[in-house]
């Protein structure tokens, strides 16, 4: 886009002192905005800057691809005898790794917008003060839709056969979006707690790599030494990728079900409010 | 309002108060940012607030606006405490920070209607309200660009619609002319003059001694985190002197002469300007006489003595000499005052 050089030399027109007299006149304010409604508008704001930078869905969209090709062929052969036998197993897990892995952008996103005068300006606004978080979260949650999408996609076209079917394959997607939204929160914390862009990532990938590594993504635990199946076992990932495994696979497995939203709810009653002293803070 | 309204206003019931601090405080580590500002802002009158970078202004401004939380004392906008009643105080309040303070990813309608929005308005309203505000800014054809494709004008201008989506009852204009050509910077001061005449109380952050003087009624002078000054304009150039006399003589030569004879006239410190036949005389306070008086006196006394002055004026004195005398440093904006002395002292030396 060349405009600004062309807007830089173009005449301004000039301000009418009348209209804006006029529009100066109404002193009356519609009432304040519900917390659900101020969050929705946030999180329109977040659809609108994917309009005007969709180069930002690469990581929803590419990445996604690779995740599935490259350990779906990598480990397939050797693991369950061919990638189309492994790919029934790995694809609900590797769904649960890449979309949790693309919630880092969160905090990146937060923290590069924390620094602009925008911000100062949400913050003078008498709304329900958690909104512009939750909109960003939103804004997140329509990327991690087009992730699962895509990556499913992918695995129909590689084999993979959901034996759920659409409700089932819907109902894991939908349990791991209410998680990612809550593992997100500890992004927002640390996009507002860490003062750069690349500490916030390096912090993302301390956290990101052990936690979605050392879970049951990629082999069933049983192999692994004792403690490292102890934590393994009880890592949030673990749950949340056995769960959807078995809700894509046609069951209900509601032990893993009650540990994911467990664990969803501490996430979020843990990293909100702290997210938000921060916030309030800043 | 007339003048005559307002006082009768005044008159009829206490003075409303837009703001009212006691000792603010606010420290960043060891610095004291703000060190102990009481200020007292009347509604409906543009209230400036002098100092250079770095003076504290924007701090200040921030706990106003419940942006920063003070470390001491107690700031009250409108009544409510900017702390306890935070939320009071924001639905009547509008910050147009130093930086524009719209989202420069968004074009100019999607920040305006986004805003609007967040202030509770149905989308339809939302809509023409933008719409309206972006005609009434001459910014129609800009709409549907991306703000960070905005010149630095256009990107003031929007960033006062944002301001003025719900007309606010206290509005804080940080620098809102910092780094804008003259004729941008004329145009913002329009924008305050008829935000003010709806009745909108400004907070006015500046470093430009002349930018106080044009728009603002009331004038707290800030350094260092403190107020060293406080009182309308008049009050605050008063507390300087009376005023000055600039004079130009045709023949150099005569300038030492000249010099003394306004010394003894007028009780005046004089000053020698950098152009050979120029004087300044910054008049005392001690006669009753008016500027005019003593300036008449000292013209009569030049001509007595064969002193032929080419030019002459009679000037109030400037805030920046006002600047000067207050805090016996210069402010950092570069006034013109300051790079003069400046330029004298190296040639001196």
């Amino acid at each position: 886009m060349s405009t600004a050089t062309t807007t830089e030399n173009k005449e301004l027109a000039p301000v009418s002192a009348e209209s804006l007299a006029a529009l100066l006149v109404t002193r009356e304010r519609p009432p304040r905005p519900s917390a659900l409604s101020a969050s929705l508008t946030f999180g329109w704001r977040a659809i609108l800057k994917i309009k005007h930078v969709p180069e930002q869905l690469f990581d929803v969209t590419a990445f996604p691809i690779m995740m599935v090709l490259m350990y779906t062929y990598l480990f397939g052969g050797a693991l369950a005898g061919s990638p189309r036998e492994y790919i029934q197993f790995l694809l609900p897990g590797i769904l649960v790794m890449s979309v949790v892995m693309i919630t880092m952008y969160t905090g990146v996103s937060v923290n590069t917008d924390i620094e602009k005068g925008v911000f100062d300006r949400f913050r003078t606004l008498p709304i329900w003060r958690p909104a512009v978080m939750v909109g960003y979260l939103l804004g997140d949650a329509l990327r991690y839709t087009m992730a699962s999408v895509v990556m499913l996609t992918v695995g129909i076209i590689l084999g993979y056969r959901p034996d759920g079917g659409v409700v089932g394959v819907v109902a894991g997607i939908a349990l791991l979006l209410v998680f990612s939204f809550a593992f997100s929160w500890i992004w927002t914390m640390f996009g507002l707690l860490l003062r750069t862009e690349k500490s916030v990532m390096g912090v993302s990938m301390m956290v990101i790599f052990p936690l979605t590594f050392l879970s049951n993504v990629f082999v069933d635990p049983s192999t692994m030494p004792g403690w490292l199946q102890a934590f393994v076992n009880n890592s949030p990932i673990t749950h949340v990728s056995s769960a959807v495994r078995e809700l894509m696979a046609g069951e209900w497995p509601t032990a893993e079900i009650a540990w994911s939203l467990g664990w969803a709810g501490l996430l979020i009653l843990v990293f909100g409010p702290v997210t938000m002293r921060l916030y309030n803070r800043k | 309002m007339s003048p005559q309204s307002a006082a009768a206003g005044r008159a009829a019931e206490a003075p409303d108060l837009a703001i009212e601090t006691a000792s603010l405080v606010k420290t960043f580590g060891e610095t004291r940012a703000v060190d102990g500002v009481d200020l007292t802002v009347p509604t409906g009158t543009v209230y400036g607030v002098l100092g250079p970078n770095g003076a504290g202004k924007t701090t200040t401004v921030k706990m106003l606006a419940t942006l920063l939380r003070p470390d001491g004392g107690e700031a009250h906008v409108f009544g409510h405490d900017v702390v306890r009643e935070a939320d009071a105080v924001r639905s009547r309040v509008s910050l147009t920070g130093q930086y524009a303070s719209v989202d420069e990813d968004l074009t100019g309608t999607e920040n305006l209607v986004l805003l609007g929005r967040l202030l509770g308005h149905h989308k339809r309203t939302a809509r023409d309200r933008a719409a309206q505000l972006l005609e009434a800014f001459g910014l129609t054809d800009a709409a549907a660009k991306q703000v960070k494709h905005y010149s630095g004008g256009m990107r003031r201008r929007i960033d006062i619609a944002a301001s003025i989506l719900n007309t606010p009852d206290l509005l804080f204009l940080d620098e809102p002319t910092t780094g804008l050509d003259p004729r941008s910077r004329n145009q913002v001061w329009d924008i305050v003059r008829a935000v003010v005449a709806q009745g909108t109380t400004v907070l006015l952050t500046t470093q430009y001694l002349d930018e106080a003087d044009q728009l603002a009624s009331r004038i707290a002078v800030i350094d260092k985190g403190k107020v060293i000054a406080e009182g309308t304009k008049g009050e605050l150039k008063a507390s300087v002197g009376a005023g000055s006399v600039h004079l130009r003589l045709r023949d150099p030569a005569q300038r030492p002469e000249a010099e003394e004879v306004l010394r003894l006239a007028l009780d005046a410190t004089v000053q020698r300007e950098p152009d050979p036949v120029a004087l300044t005389a910054r008049m005392g306070t001690s006669t009753s006489d008016t500027a005019a008086e003593q300036a008449a006196r000292a013209l009569a006394e030049l001509a007595r003595c064969g002193i032929t002055v080419d030019n002459f004026s009679l000037g109030q004195p400037s805030l920046d000499e006002v600047f000067l005398a207050l805090t016996g440093h210069d402010t950092e904006a570069g006034s013109t005052t300051g790079s003069t002395e400046a330029s004298e002292g190296e040639v001196a030396a």
